[in-house]
């Protein structure tokens, strides 16, 4: 009798306690944004606002948002379904892709026609500790999709490599729509590669260098490198000499930086989007307070 | 199937209120763990902004601290003869480290820390819960308890991820998953405080005389409990990992990714249905000879992997090898070992199979990475097949 008393008790303020919290922490979808927002309009940065999930300014709930030249990728988790959705510079949805796994990084060419993503894939890995990523690239000229770019021929110390554990992450295309860089994993450890979309051939440039970014002149990658320490710090490659210089940022970033302009990355630090130079002078400043995912629009 | 008419009654009457409060207490705990494992990848990766490696480095190997929490639980539950209480604190810690999943908001270092000190409670609880139901239920019934308990958990398994996407799915909240779930962990302690009794009414109090490391030690001196032990870790030491067994399953059926996790709900269904009948099973066969042969179940997967069989064949043949060597392992030790150092004798059981299975682990991977999946599943094949000829050898 005593033991029912208690449990009725214990049921009643576990339960009572539950739901007063999920109700108190239920999202409440306000509208704001406008439906004459425009993606295409120059000198602005679009981001994602990290409290309401929306592209600011527009109505668009994105988990991760990307946009170049009035085309916008829109990857969205719907509970446990995730799309990659393409939209127009009016945020007008004109492709969608069901694509699975949590979405990581997302990407558009600067030309606006090639569409990249790359995906948290659970259970997909074979020892428990692991992780596994999926990266796909859309051509949004042609339609036509690759989900898991893992089957493209690796290249590695002149040699084809091969191996169950290669994983994929971090894509960025140059101007020509054909070269891009991205980064592979294998065996434990992380490698830069630049890859050729036409010939569908990838090749290891260097190890250590994870998430790169193309800048506007094709010539400089910004890129994290793991520390021995375990942490990431933004670092910058040029591309013809291979030289690689620290960013004045000293945090931890776990981002896929963006170019702000031709001598700017942007990347996203806590609940907020920080600024640094991407020649390893100056420091890091606020950029845009609240927000991630930041595209700055040409 | 059991839950209405004669057949109920025949197995309330047969199983001790004690297993199932011990169930009633996994069934829910289960339900809060898998909450969190179900969303906690998301919650990584969309709210701190993880990448997926930063995920991966999380998540990492704590097995070495498990294993030696694990050891450490059985002595202490021994020393003192409070399994119920080692056992209550594992719950308890699992139970807070739900609450510590919000306090540790986005720095990625606290988050590792709840997630070891969530997997601590799970290595503390394991082997003075098994100690229980096997000191609870008659040396005859062994494998029909631990059955009846394995069912249990696995529904919680089972009821978890489906809480979890509820939830979410209703307030789009996170840190909401995590606090009803810490309430769900709450309620599994307080039903063990209210439920579980430490030892059955009519028992006396067990001397703690010839209790600590030496004795539990020595329990390996003794023939039949040293075979158990050395049958566990060498099968053990061929038993490649579940993952493995999924990927397997998803290279070659080409299994969308979003499917992934539905995968091991496939083996938990057919676990859940065979582990009472498997268990009663054991119990008039002989529970040895039923662990031995369930790993012919194992073969089976290999083969049928290695064959490129349909998923569902795979998953139930995996699933009748779970039923057949999970609790049932549990019920032919426990009997082999005198009440007041069951815990201690357990946790050893437990973790040189743990351990052996890791090495397995390894082995695999490295074996896939240079000759691909197939002939390292030959390997582990022929090994339990081996295993199996030799048992009567084994001293």
């Amino acid at each position: 009798m005593r033991r029912t008393l208690i449990l009725a008790v214990t049921l009643l303020v576990l339960g009572g306690g539950a739901l007063f919290y999920a109700v108190r922490a239920a999202r409440v979808d306000q509208g704001g944004g406008s439906a004459a927002f425009d993606l295409a309009r120059p000198g602005q940065v679009v981001v994602r606002d990290q409290g309401t999930g929306l592209v600011r300014g527009s109505r668009t709930r994105c988990e991760r948002f990307a946009t170049a030249s009035g085309t916008g990728l829109c990857l969205v988790t719907d509970v446990a379904r995730t799309y990659a959705v393409v939209v127009d510079r009016t945020m007008k949805e004109t492709r969608r892709l069901h694509i699975a796994g949590i979405p990581s990084r997302a990407r558009v060419s600067p030309s606006g026609r090639m569409i990249s993503w790359t995906v948290f894939v659970t259970g997909d890995s074979y020892n428990k500790s692991g992780f596994s990523t999926w990266t796909g690239i859309l051509d949004n000229r042609t339609g036509y999709a690759i989900t898991n770019m893992e089957q493209i021929p690796l290249i590695k110390d002149g040699r084809r490599y091969h191996s169950p554990d290669v994983n994929y992450w971090g894509v960025t295309f140059a101007a020509d729509d054909n070269r891009f860089y991205a980064t592979v994993s294998t065996r434990g450890q992380t490698y830069l590669v630049q890859g050729d979309y036409g010939r569908w051939e990838a090749r290891v440039l260097r190890s250590n260098a994870e998430c790169p970014s193309l800048s506007p002149d094709g010539r400089r990658l910004v890129f994290k490198k793991r520390m021995p320490g375990g942490a990431w710090r933004l670092h910058a490659l040029d591309l013809s000499t291979m030289a690689e210089t620290p960013l004045a940022e000293g945090a931890n970033i776990d981002d896929q930086a963006a170019w702000l302009d031709g001598t700017t990355v942007m990347y996203a630090k806590g609940r907020d989007v920080w600024a640094v130079p991407a020649d390893g002078t100056g420091a890091a400043r606020l950029l845009v307070a609240g927000a991630s995912s930041p595209s700055a629009v040409r | 199937m059991y839950i209405s008419g004669f057949r109920y009654r025949r197995l309330t009457m047969a199983v001790p209120a004690n297993v199932l409060a011990l169930g009633l207490v996994s069934l829910v705990t289960d339900i809060s763990s898998e909450m969190v494992t179900a969303v906690l990848p998301y919650y990584a990766v969309l709210v701190l902004g993880l990448s997926p490696l930063a995920y991966g480095l999380l998540d990492g190997i704590y097995f070495g601290v498990t294993a030696l929490v694990r050891l450490a639980a059985g002595h202490a539950a021994d020393r003192w003869q409070r399994r119920k209480l080692v056992a209550g604190i594992g719950y308890g810690l699992s139970a807070a480290c739900k609450l510590g999943l919000l306090a540790a908001g986005s720095s990625v270092g606290l988050l590792g820390a709840v997630v070891a000190a969530d997997r601590t409670g799970k290595g503390l609880r394991t082997a003075p819960r098994d100690a229980l139901i096997s000191l609870s239920a008659g040396p005859e019934a062994q494998g029909q308890a631990f059955g009846v308990h394995r069912a249990m958990d696995t529904v919680g398994a089972f009821l978890g991820p489906l809480a979890a996407f509820a939830v979410l799915g209703a307030t789009g909240a996170y840190d909401a998953v995590f606090v009803v779930s810490f309430a769900v962990a709450a309620l599994g302690v307080v039903l063990l405080a209210l439920y579980v009794r430490e030892r059955p009414p009519g028992t006396t109090v067990p001397s703690p005389q010839g209790v600590g490391l030496r004795p539990a030690l020595a329990l390996l001196r003794q023939r039949p409990f040293r075979r158990i032990c050395l049958m566990a870790a060498a099968l053990g030491l061929v038993t490649v990992s579940d993952p493995f067994v999924y990927l397997l399953l998803q290279k070659g059926t080409g299994i969308a990714p979003e499917h992934f996790p539905l995968l091991p709900l496939g083996t938990a269904a057919v676990y859940l249905l065979l582990a009472v009948p498997v268990g009663r099973l054991a119990d008039r066969w002989g529970r040895v000879p039923v662990f031995l042969l369930g790993h012919l179940a194992l073969v089976g997967v290999y083969a049928l992997l290695a064959g490129g069989a349909p998923y569902w064949l795979v998953l139930g043949v995996f699933g009748l090898f779970y039923a057949a060597t999970d609790g049932v392992l549990m019920a032919a030790a426990g009997p082999l070992l005198p009440a007041h150092l069951r815990t201690s004798g357990l946790a050893v059981l437990q973790t040189g199979q743990a351990v052996a299975r890791m090495l397995c682990s390894i082995m695999y991977g490295a074996a896939w990475t240079l000759a691909g999946p197939v002939p390292g599943l030959v390997v582990m094949g022929t090994g339990i097949v081996a295993c199996l000829a030799f048992w009567k050898v084994v001293r």
